[in-house]
């Protein structure tokens, strides 16, 4: 969408709301929704695993540059699956208010 | 010219169909409505019909194969009746929201328990709100009509929104009436081809269907609530423009002997033409008494509703449903409060009979009209009377 969500009018929408943009889901933060955030320790991290990278189920975590695990704060949408698979206890849920 | 032929009214109904070249049929049988979709089968099988038959296992797939064959551009046809309806309930709300303008009959029938097959309204005042067009019809040729019109009126740019069309089973459905079917060139002119604006196409992909945050429903509800209110016109044109070209007229609210009547009868679907039986006697008998058939259901006709009982005393409204712990019949709630803010109205007395296929005769319309004007004088402790109960 050309326009920011808040000043989308009625008269804005397609018929029936048909998204005619292919891909702009990825414009949607889901992120807010997030009560914890994940915390990642790279010190405890080998960056070989990969359980949090293949488990995440929003798909969210991605590698920095050097070569770490981070999630992307956008998408993420605070479950803790990736802190309670971490084998290493590399990451950490935090409220989001800390 | 067209013909004047005998032929059952469901049958007629596939005629129509077949006459509006539908692209896609997906049904699933059931009482009262099944000859339709029978014979539409039947007109596919033979060849003289070139559409898509999909006969799906329940409602619910009849209107999703409809979706998805409206999505495509495809002109898309279903019938369905009391129970069925019921089953296709959520997707009638997919369908008028995505503006698909999928074509229905229904073929009124009471919904269990006790099981019943027999007519009442119950099942299109469950789908009131659904935001499809809804229109009630009075006879065959109405049915078949309005089955041309609806095509039309749905597949216009500026409306875009499913028909559904409405018609009293059995005492419709299953009679033999004489008929006009209008020649196939005559339709092909009155109905364009349909060109839904944003197909399904994978040359120029877009996403239907996608969910809404709450920051982007309420503006897709108000979009589709003006879109709605706003096709009664292209409605009325529609009906317009069928009167010239077949000299059959059709309005939102028909009045009859309504000028100067002070007590006025509402009726829907068939009753009015028995109901009218009634108004004809009355009035050789010197009565005042006049009927309006609302056949414009949704969007509701507020303006016709107020102009056609401005100057009548009383409003006798029949509802062929029951609102359980409500106020009353859907139909006599809606124009009771269309009525409530204007300063000179009619009393309205409303009454619900003809229940399950529960006959009322022409007799039985005087005696309605008779304990209306009653009530409106020595009130009544109940919202509504209840018709012709065993006590």
């Amino acid at each position: 969408m050309t326009k920011p969500e808040n000043e989308i009018t009625w008269k804005d929408l397609e018929i029936g709301s048909i998204v005619t943009e292919p891909g702009n889901a990825s414009q949607y933060k889901t992120g807010d929704w997030r009560s914890q955030r994940p915390i990642f320790d790279s010190s405890k991290c080998n960056k070989k695993c990969t359980l949090c990278y293949i488990l995440c189920p929003d798909g969210c975590i991605e590698r920095n540059a050097e070569g770490y695990f981070v999630a992307n704060l956008f998408y993420c949408k605070g479950c803790g699956i990736c802190a309670t698979e971490c084998q290493r206890k590399a990451i950490t849920m935090v409220e989001e208010e800390e | 010219m067209a013909k004047r032929i005998g032929i059952e009214v469901s049958v007629a109904i596939s005629e129509a169909v077949k006459l509006a070249n539908a692209d896609v049929i997906a049904a699933y049988p059931i009482t009262p409505q099944t000859h339709i979709v029978e014979h539409l089968a039947e007109l596919v099988a033979d060849g003289e019909l070139d559409a898509e038959y999909i006969p799906v296992e329940s409602e619910h797939s009849a209107m999703s194969a409809c979706l998805g064959a409206s999505a495509v551009g495809a002109r898309a046809f279903t019938a369905t009746a009391g129970q069925g309806l019921e089953l296709m309930h959520e997707v009638l709300y997919v369908a008028s929201s995505m503006r698909f303008p999928i074509v229905m009959t229904v073929a009124n029938r009471a919904l269990s328990a006790p099981l019943s097959v027999w007519c009442d309204h119950s099942d299109a005042m469950s789908v009131r709100d659904t935001g499809w067009i809804q229109i009630f019809v009075e006879n065959g040729q109405e049915v078949v009509d309005n089955v041309l019109c609806a095509f039309r009126i749905a597949e216009d740019r500026r409306v875009l929104l499913p028909v559904m069309i409405h018609l009293d089973g059995f005492y419709l459905t299953h009679v033999i009436e004489p008929m006009l079917l209008p020649e196939q060139g005559e339709v092909d002119k009155f109905i364009p081809p349909n060109q839904y604006p944003l197909p399904l196409d994978p040359a120029k992909p877009v996403s239907m269907g996608a969910f809404a945050p709450p920051i982007i429903y309420t503006e897709a509800k108000w979009a589709q609530e003006v879109n709605l209110r706003a096709a009664k016109k292209i409605i009325l044109q529609c009906w317009d423009e069928f009167g010239n070209r077949f000299q059959r007229y059709y309005s939102p609210v028909e009045c009859y002997h309504c000028k100067d009547a002070s007590v006025l009868l509402l009726t829907m679907g068939s009753f009015s033409e028995t109901a009218s039986m009634a108004i004809d006697k009355m009035r050789q008998e010197g009565r005042d008494v006049g009927l309006l058939k609302l056949r414009l259901w949704r969007p509701f006709p507020f303006e016709e509703i107020r102009q056609a009982v401005k100057n009548a005393e009383i409003l006798i409204i029949l509802d062929r449903a029951l609102s359980f712990g409500g106020p009353g019949g859907p139909v006599c709630s809606e124009v009771r409060s269309a009525l409530y803010l204007e300063d000179k109205k009619p009393k309205v007395i409303g009454f619900v009979g003809g229940l399950g296929g529960r006959d009322i005769t022409p007799e039985g319309f005087e005696e309605i009209v008779n304990r209306g004007i009653e009530i409106s004088q020595t009130g009544s402790e109940q919202e509504f009377e209840f018709l012709g109960v065993r006590e």
